[in-house]
């Protein structure tokens, strides 16, 4: 597609071609979800807002939250350890034993304002370190993957109440963590309507007899043109960004160029690289562009964004390379998110998730193999300031889960009870039986949401 | 027409042979289906001969699974050696020029094929055992898989393809079976001593009962899977330095001992035979005639289908113990998968085969398949066990649409080479062609606009 061929505004084309180019070339995709007609008499429900994030390919939690004060973790780790707080270039500061990884920016300037924790030692109820199945498990918030076909976000939706809640997906289909009998219209970055400005309108007129047809292009078309507001409203929300700290991020992951410690060109390669370079602009204006969709007096209420590229088995890197490219990207993405909200972003949780973290050790090929618990990071202005949420197990040898993994203390499903109550005031026994079913022995974890 | 016709002519019955029972037509081809339509597909049914095979040689299965092995041991090398090796660059290059070529000479197949019906009919048995390149180490066996298990098999006898899609070293490595070990036998005993973790795995098993044969209303339980999954022990894959690399073996030391009993029937204690003895049972239950029959009649006639299609297929599934090409005969001669009403939806992969063939192109490079990605079919990477949904629901979906309309016009820009939408209509569509489209595309301003209106139209979308 060349931005002639898009209709709209230029800026909008602009805009366009570069979610287009996010999505191909470095995987990101988004899927919304929930245009939720809350009445007023629904109170603080009616405006609130929830983003879950699913980072797949299993995120290193050690890294993202490097736990720089633990006695073991720089033994553990070796050459992909973070240094401390007192290197330059280091862990960002959170409390005396956790840090956050150096490109997570953006999300430290908000752990500052109280706007931004970490849950270090999260998993989900899956135990079989396969991508497949945890991944699976994570979206279907069962106990064991293949249970239904249906995921908890839109079972949420359901137990909402039927009707009451329309959903939006962004994406070619629904992930699976949204798909279920609540109907999604859905979005995702694209050439939008193509260069034939007629032929919306002539294919309406042939749709007329059947209604599944233009029930979807009806569907499809409003939101290619709610999609073409949200992204005028992310670029003006965007120029406020560029003059931000984040350009220093953003020239960090220039210079290195898309090259790990070692002078290796990284899994992406050559070819990858202009594209890494532009991937950090592009994310910014992605996730600005899901908070232009939510603020829409419509818009949906409920989103999930997948981001993959976290297996990082071999040449991980540190404070550079690999990881860090992708934990850069992520931080951009949360930021145009943050930024994008404008006002709405105190009525706004978000929740960064992986299917699992990843081994204590570092492997024989400098990265990190499958492992068991992860760090989650919780951001928005609708969270109660406070420090970690959950247990720390530490590193002890003795700690670590089956000898190789962080411990898990916390079950991913308590975490998005507790979110789901904090923001929709969502009822115990719905969330016990039908969002996660069989789920009454993990309690919604409290005091998350203010 | 061989059933008492009368109630559809002979250029209907062209049009619905070779959009709903094949791939959709190519220019010309509904005039050969016209004398005779269900002639025209009996005669793509071949029980000798089986699918066409898209590959000539066809990709070899063990070498390329030992290609893979042959990595992850290098990879293990350079971890002991403290080397950098990059597993994601070497994996990715085997994955691409293995799985994506095999893909791409899949869809020029399908996208030229005279037997569209023979290769729709293999499609469905694709889908049904499904072997998916969302595990990775299962990626560049796709394509054998299909030619060596499902391929031969279409129109022979349903237990054969079952034992060859279950003994086929992607299916055991897909769903776990090659690492599956009897808890009571040497090999267990021998890896517990050595501190490796061994023991039963139930996922083949299961999916063998619940989706390729019984299915889950057929009523059996845990027990009867944990049973099944104890018959299968041994089935598993030779190592590198076994006769069979990278081919099935059966493993006695890893087989557990013993009599099973799997919904209510007891299997003596064996070898590799008693598993046999078990597929056989499954592949002649009444559950199995009735959920393959409801598949095939949800794939071809309608996501909700006319039940006296399922019972009439049903009765020669299990009339001729499961011979695959006389229920393909039956399907053809069913009055109710005639019904003028074009019903179903196109998949992704599906739409983008018959607009290739309405348009007489055939893809030639991996990025023409990539809008596959988009719309939500990525290549060879069904999202589970379970295959790719078919149902129009799921693939209906307002973004996919937009992405179809936008796909099309670029399809119109770049091969229409100034022919005439009008004739291509006719030709795509025959009698299936309504005055409203054919008007439609008429006056459309250019010709690419009526290329496009027609790909987009709902007798397009639907077959």
């Amino acid at each position: 597609m060349t931005a002639k061929s898009m209709s709209g505004a230029p800026l909008a084309a602009l805009s366009r071609r570069h979610a287009l180019a996010g999505a191909l070339g470095l995987g990101l995709s988004v899927e919304f979800l929930g245009r939720n007609a809350f009445a007023a008499a629904d109170g603080a429900a009616a405006t609130r807002k929830l983003i879950v994030i699913i980072c797949r390919g299993g995120m290193d939690g050690l890294s993202v939250s490097p736990p720089v004060g633990d006695r073991n973790y720089a033994g553990l780790r070796g050459s992909i350890a973070i240094p401390g707080f007192d290197s330059p270039g280091g862990a960002l500061k959170l409390d005396d034993t956790f840090g956050l990884h150096p490109s997570l920016l953006a999300v430290h300037q908000l752990a500052l304002k109280g706007e931004a924790r970490i849950a270090p030692s999260i998993a989900t109820p899956d135990r079989e370190r396969s991508h497949f199945e945890a991944q699976d498990v994570l979206e279907n918030g069962q106990t064991t993957p293949y249970a239904t076909d249906s995921g908890w976000l839109n079972r949420a939706l359901q137990a909402m109440g039927p009707g009451k809640v329309k959903a939006i997906s962004v994406g070619a289909t629904a992930p699976l963590i949204l798909r279920g009998p609540i109907e999604a219209a859905s979005w995702s970055p694209g050439p939008g309507v193509g260069r034939d400005p007629r032929l919306p309108a002539i294919l309406a007129d042939l749709y007329a007899h059947d209604p599944m047809l233009s029930r979807a292009l009806a569907s499809g078309l409003a939101t290619e043109a709610m999609a073409k507001l949200a992204s005028s409203d992310a670029s003006s929300a965007l120029t406020a960004i560029t003059a931000g700290p984040n350009d220093t991020l953003a020239n960090m992951a220039g210079a290195n160029g898309g090259r790990d410690m070692t002078g290796q060109a990284d899994a992406g390669g050559a070819a990858l690289r202009p594209l890494l370079r532009q991937g950090l602009p592009v994310a910014r204006q992605l996730g600005a562009t899901l908070a232009g969709f939510m603020i829409q007096p419509d818009g949906p209420q409920l989103a999930a964004v997948s981001i993959d590229g976290f297996d990082t088995h071999a040449n991980q890197g540190s404070t550079q390379g690999q990881l860090a490219t992708r934990l850069a990207y992520l931080d951009a993405t949360l930021d145009g998110i943050a930024k994008g909200m404008g006002p709405a972003w105190k009525d706004t949780a978000v929740v960064v998730v992986t299917e699992f973290g990843r081994t204590a050790r570092i492997n024989g090929t400098n990265g990190t193999d499958h492992g068991t618990a992860s760090t989650a990071l919780l951001l928005g202005g609708a969270l109660k300031k406070g420090g970690i949420v959950g247990d720390w197990p530490t590193l002890a040898d003795a700690k670590l889960f089956e000898n190789r993994d962080t411990a898990p203390t916390m079950d991913m499903r308590g975490l998005f009870k507790g979110l789901l109550v904090g923001q929709f005031g969502m009822d115990r026994r719905a969330l016990d039986t039908a969002v996660f079913p069989g789920s009454e022995s993990i309690s919604p974890t409290e005091g998350v949401v203010a | 027409m061989n059933h008492d016709s009368g109630a559809i002519d002979r250029d209907l019955a062209a049009a619905i042979a070779v959009t709903r029972f094949g791939l959709g037509a190519k220019p010309g081809e509904l005039l050969t289906a016209r004398d005779d339509a269900q002639a025209w597909l009996l005669a793509q049914i071949r029980p000798a001969l089986g699918a066409d095979q898209p590959m000539t040689p066809a990709p070899d299965a063990a070498q390329r699974l030992l290609e893979f092995r042959t990595y992850q041991r290098d990879k293990r090398a350079a971890e002991m050696a403290h080397q950098d090796f990059d597993p994601v660059k070497v994996v990715g290059k085997l994955i691409r020029d293995d799985a994506g070529q095999d893909f791409l000479t899949r869809t020029q197949l399908a996208a030229t094929t005279d037997a569209a019906f023979r290769e729709r009919w293999t499609l469905f048995w694709c889908n049904h055992f499904t072997v998916s390149a969302a595990k990775a180490q299962v990626a560049t066996l796709v394509g054998p898989f299909e030619d060596d298990a499902i391929r031969p098999h279409v129109f022979g006898r349903f237990e054969d393809m079952l034992v060859a899609s279950s003994s086929h070293p992607a299916m055991l490595l897909y769903l776990d079976q090659a690492q599956s070990i009897g808890p009571d036998t040497m090999a267990a005993t021998f890896l517990s001593r050595t501190g490796k973790k061994a023991g039963l795995n139930e996922n083949l098993a299961r999916e063998i009962m619940e989706l390729h044969t019984v299915g889950v209303e057929a009523g059996y339980s845990q027990a009867d899977v944990t049973e099944f999954a104890r018959a299968m022990t041994g089935w598993s894959i030779g190592g590198l330095q076994e006769p069979d690399a990278g081919k099935f073996r059966f493993r006695p030391a890893a087989h557990e001992p013993g009599v099973r009993t799997i919904m209510g029937k007891t299997y003596a204690q064996g070898g590799i035979e008693q598993a046999h003895a078990v597929m056989k049972d499954l592949a002649a239950s009444p559950h199995t005639a009735h959920h393959i029959s409801l598949k095939l009649a949800r794939h071809f006639v309608a996501d909700e289908p006319p039940p006296a299609l399922v019972a009439t297929l049903q009765r020669t599934f299990q009339g001729t113990g499961g011979d695959l090409g006389e229920v393909a005969k039956t399907l053809v001669l069913a009055p109710e998968a005639w019904s003028p009403q074009a019903v179903k939806f196109k998949t992704p992969y599906e739409f983008l085969v018959s607009a290739w063939r309405a348009a007489s192109v055939s893809p030639d490079t991996l990025q023409q398949v990539g809008i596959l990605n988009a719309l939500g079919q990525k290549p060879f990477s069904a999202p589970s066990p379970k295959g790719w949904p078919e149902d129009a629901e799921t693939w209906c979906a307002p973004d996919a649409l937009i992405k179809r309309m936008a796909w099309t016009q670029n399809l119109a820009a770049q091969s229409l080479n100034g022919r005439d939408p009008v004739q291509m209509a006719h030709d795509a569509l025959g009698a299936r062609l309504t005055p409203l489209v054919a008007t439609a595309i008429e006056r459309a301003e250019t010709r690419e606009e009526g290329l496009a209106i027609l790909l987009m139209s709902p007798e397009f979308q639907r077959r």
